[in-house]
């Protein structure tokens, strides 16, 4: 049998050799769902290693190294560890809402992945109004929260919550906006075109000045909208405890911290996407080897996560105040002039093409 | 203009910054700083300000530097040194003078606040390196630190 990189189809039609064609169509969807979790949950335990070892080196430490070689079990042992663990609950909390806010965490950020393309169609699903899809996903998550935060019945997980609330409402205009300067280039959504787009340079040199300060402003923006430090006052450990799941244990707080992670390979995938032309080698150099785009795809998107590790360890938290300044008096006017720059950009044709 | 200025001078504090840690991290495979101590615990050496425990050197001849002076004892804030003292005869000059027979350290009750070595005045206590203390008997930890048969350094009074 022919395989093709297409999942999608290559199991539709391995299915419907089966059974009728309602039923493979449901059976391609939960089997890409099943691939799609498996994949990510073990992807996100690999974030979670590869963070504690980059920080270690930031700090002049050795990390993990005592589960399996070099610690590469550490995580799985860690989310063995939780699993196994007593899920506590506090008396006074709502119970259904303080249940139900991890899986709004988890669900929306595994949603957000499923319209990467990570190869030359190897794409669970190819929507035409991607990015659009992508902001309107990540944007849920904070519902998942602030949930959380408030059915805890906890003062510091409401306080963690409402920050949260405030923070990713505020940056999500920048990444919408600095997106939207790049679908200027592109003259369209979905991620596939704007790979092909790519092939006549990456977007981040055939947009040239405009394109880097977008990029500049997305990876701000992403790391604040991902929570983490230099922004992460959601859950500043000097202040609130854990911020807003101190009342959650077990699995319930995995699932939140593996979401963190997800979310922060998502704001690295959706940059690798449209400013450094996804799976697209640089000069074409392996063009010939479909496979390896999943390759380059991956090196660039990690690479762009290691940035943000380097973000995280070593700049100070911010207060609430420069926060929003930042945000509201630097980021947005400075984005919304850039995308008047681009627009004469494209409008004179002053793009760099190869 | 100095909103532009702002912005000029953010990112470039910010690019510092990251190099700096930068730097760290690319370093940071020959100067990492982590002990993985019960691995090389033949071969660590613990740095020169570690507080240990007390201790009273004695040269070869058997000879330490403490004259009896007391004032560690009352420089310590939680009664940890104790020294059992009398008077005897000098052989040398023949006159009666102020010795100690046993300088008792209690281990179990130091907070390792230093100040005893801060008072001594003729540097005859100072700090120990060694951490691995635990005992199975409470007794143990009570420390007598002059040897015994030692006597006074000769000159230390002078």
């Amino acid at each position: 049998m022919n395989i093709t990189l297409s999942i999608t189809t290559t199991i539709y039609k391995f299915l419907s050799e089966y059974m009728s064609e309602g039923a493979a169509n449901i059976g391609t969807m939960v089997t890409i769902a099943f691939i799609y979790l498996a994949i990510f949950a073990v992807a996100g335990l690999y974030l979670v290693l590869l963070e504690r070892k980059v920080a270690a080196w930031f700090q002049l430490r050795i990390g993990p190294n005592r589960v399996g070689w070099w610690g590469l079990l550490q995580t799985m042992a860690d989310a063995l560890k939780l699993v196994s663990k007593e899920l506590t609950g506090t008396v006074k909390a709502d119970k259904f809402l303080y249940n139900l806010a991890p899986y709004f965490v988890i669900v929306s950020s595994l949603m957000a992945l499923a319209v990467f393309p990570f190869t030359k169609e190897f794409q669970a699903f190819d929507i035409n109004i991607g990015i659009f899809f992508l902001i309107a996903i990540s944007s849920i998550g904070v519902i998942g929260i602030l949930l959380g935060g408030w059915a805890s019945n906890n003062k510091f997980a409401l306080i963690g919550a409402m920050r949260s609330g405030v923070q990713t409402i505020s940056y999500e205009l920048s990444v919408g906006l600095s997106l939207l300067t790049m679908v200027l280039i592109t003259g369209t959504l979905q991620l596939s075109e704007i790979i092909e787009v790519q092939k006549n340079g990456w977007l981040i040199v055939q947009g040239h000045i405009p394109a880097v300060i977008a990029f500049m402003i997305y990876m701000i923006a992403g790391t604040a909208e991902t929570n983490r430090a230099p922004f992460d006052m959601v859950e500043a450990e000097s202040e609130l405890g854990a911020g807003f799941h101190t009342e959650y244990s077990g699995m319930k707080f995995a699932y939140f911290f593996l979401a963190e992670f997800i979310n922060m390979f998502i704001i690295a995938a959706i940059a690798t996407t449209i400013f450094f032309g996804g799976w697209l080698s640089p000069f074409g150099i392996t063009d010939a080897i479909p496979w390896l785009g999943a390759f380059w795809f991956l090196g660039k998107t990690l690479l762009l996560v290691f940035l943000m590790m380097w973000f995280r360890w070593t700049f100070p938290r911010l207060r609430v105040d420069q926060l929003l300044t930042l945000e509201w008096k630097y980021l947005l006017p400075l984005n919304l002039l850039n995308i008047i720059l681009m627009a004469l950009i494209v409008w004179l044709n002053l793009t760099i093409q190869f | 203009m100095s909103y532009f200025g702002d912005i000029y001078k953010g990112i470039k504090t910010l690019l510092t910054g990251m190099s700096v840690t930068g730097k760290y991290f690319i370093t940071s495979r020959k100067g990492a700083i982590t002990q993985q101590y019960p691995d090389n615990r033949d071969n660590l050496k613990m740095f020169d300000r570690f507080r240990g425990e007390v201790v009273m050197p004695h040269n070869e001849n058997n000879e330490h530097r403490c004259t009896g002076c007391q004032k560690c004892e009352l420089a310590c804030p939680n009664g940890t040194i104790e020294i059992i003292w009398d008077r005897q005869i000098d052989p040398e000059t023949g006159k009666k003078k102020k010795m100690i027979d046993k300088h008792i350290y209690h281990l179990g009750m130091c907070t390792m606040c230093g100040l005893c070595i801060e008072a001594c005045p003729t540097d005859a206590i100072k700090w120990a390196q060694n951490f691995e203390n635990s005992v199975y008997d409470r007794t143990k930890l009570t420390r007598v630190l002059n040897k015994p048969g030692s006597k006074l350094m000769p000159g230390v009074e002078d």
